[in-house]
Order: structure tokens, then C-alpha cells, then sequence
């Protein structure tokens, strides 16, 4: 199954860049070529300026494209997202994209389930807009201001359940609990649902469980620490399932065979899930 | 006035350029050619391939330094047999030279990988790994050892009629030493320098951040020491060298031709910019331009040392 486009290697023009909210940017490029090839979960790698004595580019999931243009949403948490604070509309940055391979758009039958925590939420936003039809989206953050992306899904018509840690917003918890009652309450013979999700490690290898346990299909976008980006280094690699079905694993490349892994593929550190 | 010559030989490897990629920054071939014309590269190096698969050390393997990064990724390779299958056919498609890095745990396995490759059509060279610091089961010692570097060499020098490249360890008193027990056994180039041994802790977690604890850094950092290294050994042998380490501009890597370099390597600069050895080989000719030089051989070696 590819999910998968052609990268390519593309100078981009910053269109600008707002806040959103108090820790969370989001960035418009100008970048042709990458945005009429992306699909939903595939990501684009930045050589950020003025960060000359840095090496490796910067990987972010593609939020939304429209037309032209390309739109990340990242947080500011470390030295590259730090100098991206910096970039203006008119400065040129290179890009590599798009990368890897996203979410299936070819499942008709299920109803799409989108968990998304923090800015997880963006991909599936880009995701939400290419599904055949809507379905209904699980946000969860620590507070109201890491629940991101609520106007996309809203605006698509999608059904929106939010958790946060401290109550904020939605329910009080974690956006699994909301999943597990909202799986819960379902009708006996109404048509299966199917995860979609990005986010946090801990919920990603929560959700695997759940798939496992309730016998549903998980579509999880995991993130690792990236150098190439285009299957090069073999630095982003995570245990998978020997693919030949005889027992075993193997490494995968979080570039190129992923980001976008389906749960039973994975073999999670010191789990058996 | 004509275009200078960038032409230039490694053994019996004839290059249009003298900037080649080196191993393990460039996967087997296609992935970067997705993104750049990989034809236009002075030659093409392959990641290293063993006789057997090999899974590599476990993750976390990279970290970015001021300057470079470290890396201990293991040599993970599909072994001779996935190499062949997945990636030979697109490497035969290609007319620039290509390059198999080789490794193997003990002296057999070295003999047994380059027998493999003199069977193997669309291989011009092969470039022995005697200096990988991530393995703990060889390539220290084969590389560190000047009497079992003239073995290892000298074994598959007897396996193997590609050109033979062998790639020095930087981590060795004098260097001079190795360069010519390699020529003696039988090299007909040298690649200088692999990655420089090198560690990195987290001061919260008080752990090694590479699961395997130590790593090789590369980079901008270690071009200094890769220019030393290259012009002391293009002091003591005839032989061709390939000068690499920390290569991001053309000003570079035409430092290594001036100490004494006949071609060089782009290697961690490929993760910032895969085309950054087609922009090096430009600036190189757009050099020799305005210097006025015929060609890159009028550069190498050139060194003014001294009064």
C-alpha cells in the first residue's frame, strides 16, 4: 500500500507566520511543487536559517495546503523552532518534501476516528480535509491552549469530542477515556471505526492497545528523532514486524516506511502489545 | 579561455569531477536521487556492506553537536545478497562510477566480501571500512593496528581486481605509518578521514545520549584535523588520496586538493543539502577559473609550507 509521493528539493518563500494561542506558530510557505504532491501525514524537512552551525534540517508534519501554499503549525520547544520565531514574510528557506508515507484516503467502509494530542492535531486536519467524508475527531492537550485545529474540524463538519488534563476544555482526563466511552456507546452493527492518530508516544502505544484489544485498525503517526529525513541515515529507525509474516522484527525507517504506521506493524519497547 | 579539467583518476577509476559522497551519507543510490542527478556526481560511494545482513546498534544512534553530529549507527546493512537484489539493478543504470564501502567482523569475512564484489558487474571500486568505531567485534582493531592493516589489506587486495580504497582511521598517533602499510598492501587509494571517536552526555539523565554510549562525530568540526591528516599522508605515499570530513562549500574541499588531495568526499553536509557535492564540484571549476589553473591536478598537492 503507498501513500507516498515523489520528493523533491524546493526553495520556498515565507508567506508569513501568526501565533496561535501563547506556545504554538503557524507557518505559511510559498512552495509550489511540494504542496500539490502532499498527502495527509507526510512531512517536510527545513534547513532553517541563521542556524549555521547546525547540521541536520528540521522535520515538521504538513498541517494544510491550499493551492500554493503550504502550512506547518509547530511549538517552539528547542533550538531549530526557536530560529524559525525569527523567519518573515519574504525570506527563503530550503525544503525537502514530501516525505514519507501518510494515511490511507482508500477506506471507504469505516468511519474515520482522528485522535490527535497537542499538535498531533494538525496532520489530521490536512487528513480530515482529503477523507472521503466526515467522521468524528478526539482532541486531548494538558490545558484548553494545546487543543489545536477545533475550527478545521468544525468548519469540515466533523464531530469534535476534546479532553484536557486539567479540565479546561471538554472533559477532564485524557482524550482515551473520551475514545473508550465514545467506542463504547456504539451500536452493535453500526460500521466499524478506524484510528487515524498523531501525537505523543504515550498515547500513540495507548491507542495500539485499545486497536488490539476492541480488533480495530490503527493508522499511528510516530515520531523519532530525524537526521536525513529521505531514508539516508537510518537514524529515525523503529522495531517493526518481519513483513514476511514468519516471526521476527526488523528495523523501519520512521522516514521513508513511515511516519504513518499501522499499529500492528509496531513492536513497542517493553510491551508484548 | 577553456573550461578547466576536472577530471581525475583514483586508480582505475576515471572521474568527471573530483567530488564523490562519501559512505554512509549517501544510502545505496536512489534515495537521493529523488532529489538531485546523481550523474553528475564525480562517483557514487555506497553505505557498507557486509557478507551477512547486519541489524546495527539500537536506537538512539545520532546526535547533532555545534558543528557536526555523532553518530553510532552500526553498520546496518541488508548483507550481499539484499544489497544485490534491491539495489544493484538502479546502480547499473547509472554511468557515474560506482563505489562499494565493505566491512567485515574478522579477516575472513573481509576476503569473503570482496571475492562476492569481483563477481558483482557495476562495481568499479571498492573502499575497505578498517575504521568504523562502532563495531566491537573488528574494525577498531583492523584499522588501528598498522601490522593488521597491511594483513586485511593485503588479503583482499588478493580477492579483489576494482580498485582498492582504503579508509584510515583518524584516531592513530602517525598517521604517515598507515597510509603506507595500506600502499604496501597492495591500496591504490586512500579515503581519509572516517568519523573522530566521540561521546555526548545528558547532564539531567546523567546517560550517554547514543545507546551505544560512544559514536564517531562528523562535521564542519573535524575538517581541520581531516587537512592534517591528508597532507601528512600525501607525504608519505604515491598513491591517490580522497580528502573528507566536514565539507560544505567548495573553500573546503579545495583545501584538501591544496594538502595533497586528488579527489574528495561530501559526507554529513549531504543531510543539510543533498546537493551540496554537485555546488562543491561548481565551485571548485569557478576557482580554478580564477586562479587560472588548467586543471585540478595544476592544485593538488600545492601547499606552500615553509619560506
Amino acid at each position: 500500500m503507498e501513500h507516498g509521493t515523489t520528493g523533491r528539493l524546493e526553495e520556498a518563500r515565507v508567506l508569513g507566520q501568526d501565533p496561535v494561542g501563547e506556545d504554538y506558530r503557524r507557518l505559511v510557505l510559498h512552495v509550489p511543487g511540494i504542496a500539490a504532491a502532499a498527502l495527509p501525514g507526510q512531512f517536510v524537512h527545513l534547513r532553517v536559517p541563521g542556524l549555521d552551525d547546525r547540521v541536520l534540517r528540521r522535520p515538521f508534519s504538513i498541517y494544510r495546503v491550499k493551492g500554493d501554499e503550504l502550512l506547518l503549525l509547530y511549538k517552539t520547544v528547542g533550538t531549530g523552532t526557536r530560529a524559525m520565531n525569527a523567519l518573515k514574510a519574504g525570506d527563503a528557506l530550503s525544503v525537502m518534501g514530501p516525505l514519507g508515507r501518510g494515511f490511507p484516503l482508500d477506506r471507504p467502509d469505516s468511519v474515520p476516528l482522528l485522535v490527535g494530542g497537542g499538535y498531533g492535531a494538525a496532520p489530521l486536519s490536512f487528513l480530515a480535509e482529503r477523507l472521503a467524508g466526515p467522521g468524528v475527531v478526539f482532541l486531548g492537550g494538558r490545558r484548553a491552549a494545546d487543543v489545536l485545529c477545533l475550527d478545521d474540524f468544525k468548519r469540515l463538519g466533523w464531530e469534535a469530542k476534546i479532553a484536557t488534563e486539567d479540565g479546561s476544555l471538554g472533559e477532564k482526563g485524557l482524550v482515551t477515556g473520551v475514545l473508550d466511552r465514545w467506542l463504547d456507546a456504539r451500536p452493535a452493527g453500526a460500521p466499524a471505526g478506524e484510528i487515524y492518530a498523531c501525537g505523543p508516544d504515550g498515547l500513540l502505544k495507548a491507542l495500539a492497545g485499545r486497536a488490539k484489544d476492541r480488533g480495530l485498525t490503527a493508522w499511528l503517526s510516530m515520531d523519532r528523532h530525524m537526521g536525513c529525513g529521505a531514508g539516508v541515515c537510518l537514524a529515525c529507525v523503529i522495531r517493526v514486524k518481519r513483513p514476511d509474516g514468519n516471526g521476527g522484527e526488523i528495523w523501519a525507517r520512521v522516514c521513508k516506511e513511515g511516519p504513518v504506521f499501522e499499529s500492528r506493524e509496531l513492536v513497542w519497547e517493553g510491551a508484548a502489545s | 579561455m577553456s573550461q578547466p579539467r576536472l577530471e581525475t583518476m583514483i586508480g582505475r577509476i576515471s572521474m568527471k569531477n573530483p567530488v564523490m559522497v562519501a559512505s554512509g551519507t549517501f544510502g545505496y543510490g536512489p534515495e537521493y536521487a529523488e532529489f538531485i542527478d546523481v550523474e553528475q556526481l564525480g562517483a557514487l560511494v555506497v553505505k557498507g556492506v557486509s557478507v551477512e545482513p547486519w541489524e546495527g546498534n539500537r536506537t538512539p544512534r545520532m546526535v547533532e553537536v555545534p558543528g557536526g553530529l555523532v553518530n553510532a549507527i552500526g553498520l546496518q546493512n541488508p548483507g550481499f545478497n539484499g544489497f544485490m537484489k534491491t539495489y544493484m539493478p538502479f546502480l547499473r543504470t547509472l554511468t557515474v562510477p560506482v563505489i562499494v564501502n565493505i566491512w567485515g567482523r574478522t579477516l575472513e569475512e573481509y576476503g569473503q566480501i570482496a571475492a562476492l564484489f569481483e563477481k558483482a558487474d557495476g562495481v568499479a571500486g571498492l573502499e575497505l571500512n578498517v575504521s568504523c568505531p562502532n563495531i566491537k567485534e573488528g574494525g577498531i582493531a583492523f584499522g588501528t593496528d598498522p601490522l593488521m592493516l597491511e594483513r586485511v589489506v593485503d588479503l583482499v587486495r588478493k580477492q579483489t581486481t576494482r580498485t582498492l580504497i582504503v579508509k584510515l582511521s583518524p584516531n592513530v598517533t602517525r598517521i604517515a605509518d598507515f597510509a603506507r602499510m595500506a600502499e604496501a598492501g597492495g591500496a591504490d587509494a586512500l579515503s581519509l578521514m572516517n568519523t573522530y571517536p566521540a561521546m555526548v552526555i545528558d547532564i539531567e539523565t546523567r546517560r550517554p545520549v547514543l545507546a551505544n554510549v560512544t559514536g564517531g562525530l562528523s562535521g564542519p568540526a573535524i575538517h581541520p584535523i581531516a587537512v592534517k591528516l591528508v597532507y601528512e599522508a600525501a607525504k608519505a605515499v604515491k598513491i591517490p588520496i580522497i580528502g573528507m570530513g566536514g565539507i560544505r562549500e567548495a573553500a573546503e574541499a579545495i583545501e584538501f586538493l591544496i594538502a595533497g588531495a586528488r579527489a574528495v568526499a561530501v559526507g554529513t553536509a549531504n543531510f543539510t543539502d543533498p546537493a551540496t557535492a554537485l555546488r562543491v564540484a561548481d565551485g571548485i571549476q569557478a576557482y580554478l577559473v580564477r586562479k587560472k589553473l588548467a586543471s585540478v591536478s595544476e592544485l593538488v598537492g600545492t601547499v606552500k609550507v615553509g619560506s
